[in-house]
């Protein structure tokens, strides 16, 4: 690994002078603390010896019943047995990508694409092959050219990697027509789909969109979390796989960690049991609708007119487009002088684009600060735009590294 | 040296070198505690001067790089509180930490230093970029260094080589700055020679020579460990060493410096040393300059840095 100076920024954005953008962190203040501190108490003294013993690798029973509970409002109906409980969904992608990537391989992904998978492919020395995407998600065609021309090429393609609604960090949703041509042609071509849907709960208009499992059970890994519904700091996600690849990720499993911690696995089974969890959803879902509704309001009010960004309808993020010639990496020291923090493209692509892109985040500060740190972007941005026209480039510089902030920043 | 009661390193800060202050911090922290010293770490924020008001620390180490640390600002805070500080007093701060100034300084005292120019970017909005860039080019020569006037680790500077790359190596510049230093590259040998003061004049330790995988001494070659080969001492005949040792003591006494720096120079295929900048609050990382030269020279940095806590906090009782 290589030290960054743009890692080294965000450094300076874990400070509370920086209004950061950049972050991806849940809010997990607006949990009732309290009664999660008496379910935790309460699960030491009446099921300590179960909670601190090991379980099974695949993960514990009563809970993969609850998950098959909570998938059902995405239209899923599995059964508990096809269920592995992992630390975070992260960790379901590493053995996936551990079970099916040989160095070289092929993994397709949206371009841009969530940044810790990327990081799991490169570490599997994974190909990863960018398909285009617009405000309606992937676009099919796309996906069908691309697949053909590397069967021509016989490279070897062993999924896509999709995260279809809400999309990190683009904001967008894959729309219904869509979903089913994406499964038509993967199927067709005889490719896997893992669906990673951290954030498919927290949709701010209308019911939660049917996942891509539920119309193929046996052409789709699917990976949940109950981080963004839930709290992080759990580390439970999981996978729903075909009985196949759900042996090989139980023996991956056990030969990674033996099994996942109990304790954390049987505090959220509580709390599945004795809160109203929907209702927790519901809450979070309105306190993130109203930082959605700050963030692209500021931005309509304030960015210079050349600038353009995406709608979320739900998640946590906002994807931005900076006017040509600006460069998303070079701005982000003066940004963090004007105390604003925000994630240059770059870190979501495996191919070197999107310098001229940035994600921005609003998940985590309050609608205030948000229109704050809005108008310090829109001010650094402006003045980029006259550097710009003076020096009539942008910044060239390569810079080595990882770009994006680890995940303990707001 | 067992009046030394509790002592302060202040690391962190808001500059763009935070990161690189946390881990110089950490390691200034642990062999000040490794010499049994009573040590408290602490970021500036706005809990700092009631906490230093409540319990004023015998004396502080400044870790602070950038701006945070070396534009004299928190020096002079600690100067209002009466507390003690290891290194130089505001005044010269401001004067090393402005790299033009410091060039202007040291030349007037007969060290060489690479020929420059410095300006804002309002100059090249005002009065064109092509034009002036134009002229830096026809008087400089290439290959040039641009970097920003104030500002360390190499943060927004590059190597120019051609005239074409000039624009955007300067959009880069400003991004870490409004004023950008353009300077003449001068080809040789990389070094840094840190400079002690333990209570009987500054003296030199081992020059330590920097050779970048990659050719630039850029911020991931800096901070990654094994991304540059170092040699303490420095491959160079003992003139040349003699001529750098003297030139960082002559930079540190001129500028009026006190305890501690790190000039950086480069060494020509002649043997002259050409000053480049002087750091005031040199990094104290694992794989910083400073604590390799020390080693070169046998010395122990917790005891150099107990020293140096010594001798300041001495200071406000004369």
């Amino acid at each position: 690994m290589v030290a960054s100076e743009i890692r080294a920024l965000f450094a300076v954005a874990s400070r509370p002078e920086v209004v950061s953008l950049a972050g991806g962190m849940p809010y997990v203040t607006a949990l009732p603390l309290d009664l999660v501190g008496e379910l935790v108490s309460d699960l030491v003294t009446r099921h300590g010896p179960v909670a601190l013993q090991y379980g099974s690798g695949q993960g514990d029973p009563h809970l993969r019943e609850q998950i098959c509970e909570v998938m059902r409002l995405e239209g899923i109906h599995a059964g508990a047995n096809d269920v592995v409980v992992t630390v975070g969904s992260q960790q379901a992608l590493d053995l996936i990508t551990r079970i099916f990537i040989d160095p070289g391989d092929v993994v397709l992904a949206e371009g841009p694409s969530y940044v810790g998978a990327l990081g799991t492919f490169a570490a599997y020395q994974a190909k990863v092959v960018h398909i285009a995407m617009d405000d309606q998600g992937i676009v099919p065609e796309s996906l069908a050219q691309t697949i053909y021309a590397l069967e021509t090429a016989g490279a070897p393609i062993k999924f896509l990697y999709t995260i279809p609604t809400f999309h990190n960090p683009a904001g967008v949703t894959l729309n219904a027509a869509r979903r089913q041509q994406v499964l038509d042609i993967c199927q067709r071509a005889g490719v896997l789909i893992v669906e990673d849907n951290p954030y498919g709960l927290l949709g701010f208009d209308g019911e939660p969109m049917r996942a891509l499992r539920a119309d193929n059970a046996d052409g789709v890994v699917y990976l949940g979390s109950f981080s963004k519904t839930l709290a992080p700091g759990f580390r439970v996600g999981w996978a729903l796989a075909p009985h196949a690849i759900r042996d090989k990720l139980v023996l991956a499993m056990e030969s990674a960690v033996l099994s996942h911690s109990s304790f954390t696995q049987l505090a959220v089974g509580q709390y599945l049991t004795t809160q109203p969890w929907r209702e927790q959803i519901k809450s979070f879902k309105e306190l993130y609708r109203e930082r959605r509704d700050a963030l692209l309001d500021s931005l309509e009010a304030l960015m210079p007119p050349e600038v353009t960004w995406t709608r979320p309808a739900g998640g946590f993020f906002v994807w931005v487009t900076l006017p040509e010639g600006l460069d998303s990496k070079a701005i982000l020291p003066r940004a963090v002088a004007e105390r604003v923090a925000f994630v240059p493209g770059t870190g979501f692509f495996s191919d070197g684009s999107g310098s001229r892109q940035m994600r921005l985040s609003f998940c985590f500060p309050e609608p205030e600060r948000i229109r704050e740190g809005v108008r310090r972007l829109a001010g650094v941005i402006e003045q980029e735009i006259q550097l710009r026209d003076t020096f009539g480039t942008g910044s060239t510089r390569g810079h080595a590294g990882v770009d994006t902030p680890g995940p303990d920043l707001a | 040296m067992s009046d030394l009661g509790h002592v302060l390193v202040l690391a962190g800060g808001l500059s763009y070198e935070r990161e690189v202050s946390l881990r110089s911090g950490r390691r200034v922290s642990e062999v000040l505690r490794a010499a049994g010293i009573d040590v408290e770490a602490r970021d500036t924020d706005a809990s700092l001067v009631p906490s230093i008001l409540a319990d004023p620390p015998d004396a502080v180490f400044v870790t602070l790089h950038g701006g945070a640390g070396e534009d004299g600002a928190i020096r002079s805070v600690l100067e209002l509180l009466n507390v003690p500080y290891v290194g130089a007093d505001p005044d010269a701060c401001r004067v090393a930490f402005d790299k033009p100034t410091a060039k202007a300084v040291v030349r007037s005292v007969g060290l060489v230093t690479p020929e420059s120019v410095t300006l804002p970017k309002e100059t090249f909005h005002d009065l064109g970029a092509t034009m002036v860039l134009g002229r830096i080019v026809a008087q400089l020569g290439l290959p040039l260094f641009v970097k920003p006037a104030r500002g360390g680790s190499a943060l927004g500077a590059s190597i120019v080589r051609t005239a074409e790359e000039l624009p955007a190596a300067m959009v880069g510049c400003f991004a870490y700055g409004d004023t950008a230093l353009i300077e003449r590259y001068v080809v040789g040998v990389e070094v840094a020679v840190s400079v002690v003061d333990l209570g009987n004049g500054p003296i030199a330790l081992p020059a330590v020579e920097i050779v970048p995988d990659e050719g630039v001494y850029d911020y991931a070659a800096r901070y990654t460990a094994g991304h540059t080969e170092f040699f303490a001492p420095a491959r160079l005949s003992p003139d040349a060493a003699a001529a750098c040792a003297q030139t960082a003591v002559t930079a540190h006494t001129a500028l009026g410096l006190r305890d501690i720096s790190r000039t950086d120079l480069i060494v020509d295929a002649s043997g002259q040393p050409h000053f480049l900048e002087v750091n005031v609050a040199p990094g104290m990382t694992e794989t910083s300059l400073l604590p390799m030269a020390a080693e070169a020279a046998g010395q122990d940095l917790g005891g150099l840095c107990r020293i140096l806590l010594h001798n300041a906090a001495a200071r406000t009782r004369t």
